[in-house]
Parts: structure tokens; sequence; C-alpha cells
């Protein structure tokens, strides 16, 4: 009996002691830790270039610590316009609103391009009859007012088979969505409902593959990680100066500007404030300069030599804002022209 | 626990008193027993099948990356060289810092509003706060956590935040499983102890947390297992996904085990869906290890009380 009693008293003082002892480090003394840190947050999308970056920058830097997290764009920029972090992912350029606050909160921040996403079209394997869609046949089967309508892929173009045609896409939620609607529909956000949405591409991956009458969309690493189990559809978006005939999502088209409009920019968006501690601005040109082996290594299409000559000068240069004007996309005008009016005006 | 112990009280089953009348009702028919056993043996074994069979394809898909370079190697573009170093680091770091901020606040708390406070309406209505608050979803945890620890009291994404976020989650939990083991302890116990002159404090601490310690741990391990496998508070609060550093104090930046699991599931490439399947075989062994210890402790006290 008297044994037990003191087991139990010494057990429950030794748990007692340790919470006092860690609660007794004083709170208000909160610093960051002894290693210098550089903070990146936001898009998913653009991690794995942000993971490589940081991993490689790591291995060449040792005592500079890097953390990314991911917080999906509009997250990140919610951090990134209230000071919280140094550096942010986004797969679509800042919003109106969001230059709205950092401009309230005194953020300047320099938009740099790095890298390309082209967004795939992919059905079923056993699909043998379509080969390409015109954006128009692509707008038809995912504009709003065709819930209902365009059921059957003999709805698309006639010489299709009469089968029923069945819609993967990403949720509302993800910045994909948002371009995806923005190119193809013509307005953001502007999609049939009555298709099977997942934050998790590879629930399209799975469902697609396992469907005859599938077709999907998302970001070129995922068909790239899944060649072997889906087809890739060939776009064609009826203007000959962005090559005649259909494009499939290959590097050197989408490099070319030829995969339009489904290539998409992927940005990273550094606050010039914290451009002033040398491991920001030390970790920020080593992205610039290793961004376009490493984003082509974890499945993204590198931007053209020219224009990451361009947007390293932008970098040097420290040109605030951004290029895009608060709109989600420039359908139509390449990189290389936007950057070009840029150091022009 | 409350499951555990239920066979512990039942009466032991009577024959029936006087003849059986012609027509029986359908329950009390000779062969309902044996059904009724079959199907429970039925449900308990269909329960485990499914157990072991998910553990079993996480365990087989992730068993080619475990290894020991998987536990030393910080998060990787290459999955073949990506391993879970910041992450299980930054798990038991959680686990440690959670536990001690939870652990006395809500046996202390327990203990007051079972063995001291009074039972009036107002401990009725702290009483079903504390329920529902074991019911709130984590995520709100999470949103509150953000707001407090991480703005309000400047304690960045840090693991401090994300221990006491934690310990807010498991609080409710870890306070109902305690005033539940106080409860069972017998009030024999404290008359007995405050007869023979003990004082109130002397009576709690020596007769009644010894008695009531296995539930207490129990319950309390439960709780702490539940933390350990907690992402979404953790992603609210805004814990980070690459970190390639092992925490070296309570304010560094860190990731968590259920954290690198679901960034690898979300990649395209399938190798990395190994590497999750590894990170998720790593936790769940860390999770039945802890319930292991939660029977262990329960089965060494309560020998010792006989």
């Amino acid at each position: 009996m008297k044994q037990r009693t003191n087991l139990t008293t010494l057990g429950l003082s030794i748990l007692l002691g340790t919470s006092c002892l860690v609660t007794g480090a004083n709170p208000c003394e909160a610093s960051p830790s002894a290693a210098a840190n550089v903070t990146v947050d936001g898009s998913s999308t653009v991690f794995p270039i942000s993971e490589a970056v940081a991993e490689e920058f790591q291995r060449a830097n040792k005592g500079i610590g890097v953390t990314v997290g991911v917080s999906g764009t509009g997250g990140g920029f919610k951090k990134f316009v209230a000071g919280e972090v140094d550096i942010v992912d986004a797969s679509r350029p800042i919003k109106a609103s969001e230059i709205e606050l950092a401009q309230k909160n005194g953020i300047a921040f320099i938009e740099l391009p790095i890298a390309y996403d082209a967004l795939s079209i992919v059905v079923n394997k056993k699909n043998t009859w379509v080969d390409s869609l015109t954006t128009a046949e692509l707008k038809k089967i995912w504009a709003p007012e065709s819930q209902g309508k365009v059921m059957k892929w003999s709805d698309i173009r006639a010489g299709f088979p009469d089968k029923p045609l069945h819609l993967f896409g990403p949720g509302t939620d993800s910045g994909t969505f948002d371009y995806f609607t923005d190119a193809i529909v013509g307005k953001e956000d502007a999609s049939r409902g009555d298709y099977t949405s997942s934050e998790d591409d590879n629930v399209i991956v799975t469902g697609v593959s396992g469907d005859e009458g599938a077709l999907g969309y998302f970001g070129v690493a995922f068909y790239e990680a899944n060649k072997s189990k889906l087809k890739v559809v060939a776009i064609d978006d009826e203007k000959p100066e962005n090559g005649a005939g259909p494009q499939a999502p290959t590097t050197e088209n989408v490099a070319q500007s030829l995969y339009s409009p489904l290539s998409r920019p992927l940005f990273i968006y550094v606050r010039t404030e914290s451009l002033n501690r040398p491991e920001v601005a030390q970790f920020v040109s080593f992205y610039l300069s290793n961004v376009s082996s490493l984003s082509s290594e974890v499945g993204y299409i590198p931007l053209p030599d020219s224009v990451y000559a361009k947007v390293q000068g932008r970098y040097t240069a420290k040109v605030a804002g951004t290029l895009f004007e608060g709109k989600t996309t420039k359908v139509g005008t390449t990189l290389e022209q936007l950057l070009q009016s840029a150091t022009k005006g | 626990m409350e499951a555990l112990r239920a066979h512990d009280h039942f009466p032991e089953v009577r024959p029936a008193p006087q003849p059986a009348p012609r027509k029986r009702p359908l329950l009390a028919r000779p062969g309902a027993e044996r059904l009724f056993i079959f199907l429970a043996r039925f449900i308990i074994a269909s329960a485990l099948v499914v157990l072991v069979a998910l553990i079993g394809d996480v365990a087989i898909d992730g068993a080619a990356r475990l290894h020991l370079d998987f536990f030393l190697n910080f998060p990787s573009r290459k999955a073949e060289n990506a391993g879970i170093l910041a992450a299980w680091t930054g798990s038991l770091w959680l686990l440690l810092l959670t536990i001690s901020f939870a652990l006395p606040l809500g046996i202390g708390a327990a203990v007051y509003l079972e063995e001291y406070g009074k039972k009036n309406r107002f401990a009725k209505l702290l009483e079903l706060c504390i329920a529902n608050l074991a019911g709130v979803p984590s995520v709100i945890y999470g949103i509150l956590g953000l707001q407090v620890f991480v703005r309000t009291l400047g304690f960045e994404r840090s693991l401090l935040s994300g221990a006491l976020t934690l310990a807010l989650l498991v609080l409710p939990i870890i306070i109902m499983a305690t005033r539940e083991a106080l409860r069972t302890v017998p009030k024999g116990y404290r008359e007995g102890a405050l007869a023979l002159g003990a004082t109130k404090w002397q009576t709690v601490w020596t007769q009644v947390l010894p008695v009531a310690l296995p539930g207490i741990a129990t319950g309390c391990i439960l709780a702490f297992s539940r933390a350990i496998g907690e992402t979404a508070p953790l992603i609210t609060l805004g814990a980070l996904t690459y970190v390639a550093q092992v925490p070296d104090s309570i304010f560094s930046p860190f990731t968590a085990l259920p954290i690198q699991a679901f960034n690898w599931l979300s990649r395209p490439q399938t190798e990395f869906h190994t590497n999750a399947a590894a990170a998720i075989t790593v936790l769940l062994t860390f999770m039945i290890a802890l319930n292991l210890i939660a029977i262990v402790i329960r089965a060494k006290f309560q020998k010792r009380q006989r």
C-alpha cells in the first residue's frame, strides 16, 4: 500500500515538474530561433517547386533555414499581405482585393513568374474517338448552361459515338478551377455543376482511368505521372497565330506559347522589405538561377531563357507591383509580351 | 473506457424463475442467446478484419520505404531520398508539450470539479459545456489557436502554438475521462480515510487518485493518441509542410507526421504515395504502441490493487 502511494506521488510530481519546466520558459521572449529563416507559404501547385529549391538551397547554405507551408494561393496571400511570410507561392496573379490589402498594410512586393503549368485535358485510354478538341467544344462541355444538356459525346461533335459523357474536375476552391473557367468559359468560376469534383487530383486520375466515357482536367504534372493510365487531348484554339491546328501540352508547345489558352504561369511574390535580410535575398537569387532545371524535374515547364532573363532583370531592379492589374489571367498575351511592355513603360 | 469496465458490473445471469409459458417472446426463445453470441462475434470479427486489412494494406504499400534512412532524412523532391525526420521529431515534441500542458491542467480541473467543487447548478452547466467542447470539430480549435496563440499572443507558427492548440483540443476529453475514473472510486474509501483523520488533500492524494489512476491513464493516453493523429487543427494553424530542421526549442517552426503524409498523398507521383503509406504506417504503429501502454498501465495497477 505504502509503496504504491509513493510511486503514484512520484509519477504525478514528475509530470507536474516537467510541465512547470516547460511552461517556465518565458513566452514573452518569443524570438525566431538562432538560425536565420526564410518563410515561404501558399499554393499547393507551386509547393513542389519551392520545396525543390529550398532543398538545394539548404544543401548549399548550411545554417539558413527555409520553411515552406501549403495554405493555398488565397491563404498564402492572406498571410503575405499581413506581413507574416517573406515569399508567397501563387498559381495565379495577385487579385485587386489582395493588392488593396497589401497597400493598406504597407507591404510592397515583387512579382516573379517562375514556371509554366499546362492544364491538361485527359480522357480514358479506351477512348478511340477523340484526339483533339477545340476551345469552343471545351466551352460547350463545361459552360454552366450545358448542365443537363451536353450529356453524351455525340452532343459535343457530330461523329462522336452516342456514349455517356462523365466529367471530372477540381473543386471550386482550387486555383486550377479559377484559371480553367476563366480561360475556357470566359468568366471566372462559371462552370456546370454536374461533374465529379475533387480537391485531390489523384481522385480525378482514378475516375478518368476507370471510365470509358470520362473527361477531366488538371495540371500537367498529374498527366506526366499517370501517362500509362490516361490519354491526353490536344487543344485547338482556332487562332493560327498560336500555331495552326490542335496542340498537345508538351514542353515545347508551352514554351513557345502554342498551347494556348491553357498554359498558365506560376509565380512567387517576394516582400520587398524582406530582401533587406541577406538570407532572403540570397534565397530569391538562388531560386531564380535554379528554378529552370528544378521546375522541370518536379513536373512543370520552365519559362524560355529569354523570359527568365527578363524576370531576373525585374528582380535586380526591384520593380514592385503586378503585370496583371489584379486580373486572374491575361489570356492571349504571353509572359514575354507582358514583361516587354513593362520594361518599355 | 466505460465499455471496457462494463462487464464488471453486469449482474449474473439468473435462470428463469418459472417454467416458460408456451408462447414466448422472440428474444426469450432457446436459440436467441446463441444467435446473439454468434452475431456479436461476427461483428467483432468483421471490425477486426477491416482494421487488420487497413493496417496491412498500408504497411505493404509502405514497406519498401521503411528503412533507417526514411527516419533520418528530411523531405525531398526525390521520393526515394525523402524522409520523415522533421515530421516525427515534430510529432514527438508536439506530443510531449501537449502532455505537459494538458495533463496537469486536465487532471487538476477534474479533481477540483469532482472532489472539491460544489455540486450546484453552475457545476452542472460547466459539465455540460465541457461535454460539448469534447464534441467540437477539431478544425474549430485550429481557428481558435490561430487567432489566440499565433496572432494575439505572437507565438507564431511554432511548436508552442501547435501544442497549446492540441492541449485545448484534448483538455475536455481528459477532464471527462478523469472525472469518470474518480467517480468509480467507492465512496467508502474517502469516508474511511476521512474517518481516520486524514485531511481532504491527503484523502485525494493517497487514496482516491491512486485507485483512479488506471482509468485516468487510459483516458489520457487515448486522448493523446488522438492528438498525435490530428491534422486539421495544425493545418488551420498554419503548420508548415517543408521543414528541414529538427525542432530545437518550443519556438521552432515544425511539421508533423499526418501533415507530411497528407502532402505526399496529394502529389502526382506514385513514389510519393508509397512514402505517404510508410509515414502512415509509422504513425499507426506509434498510436498502437501508445494504446498498448494504456492497456499495460491499466493491467498493472489493477493487479496491484487486488
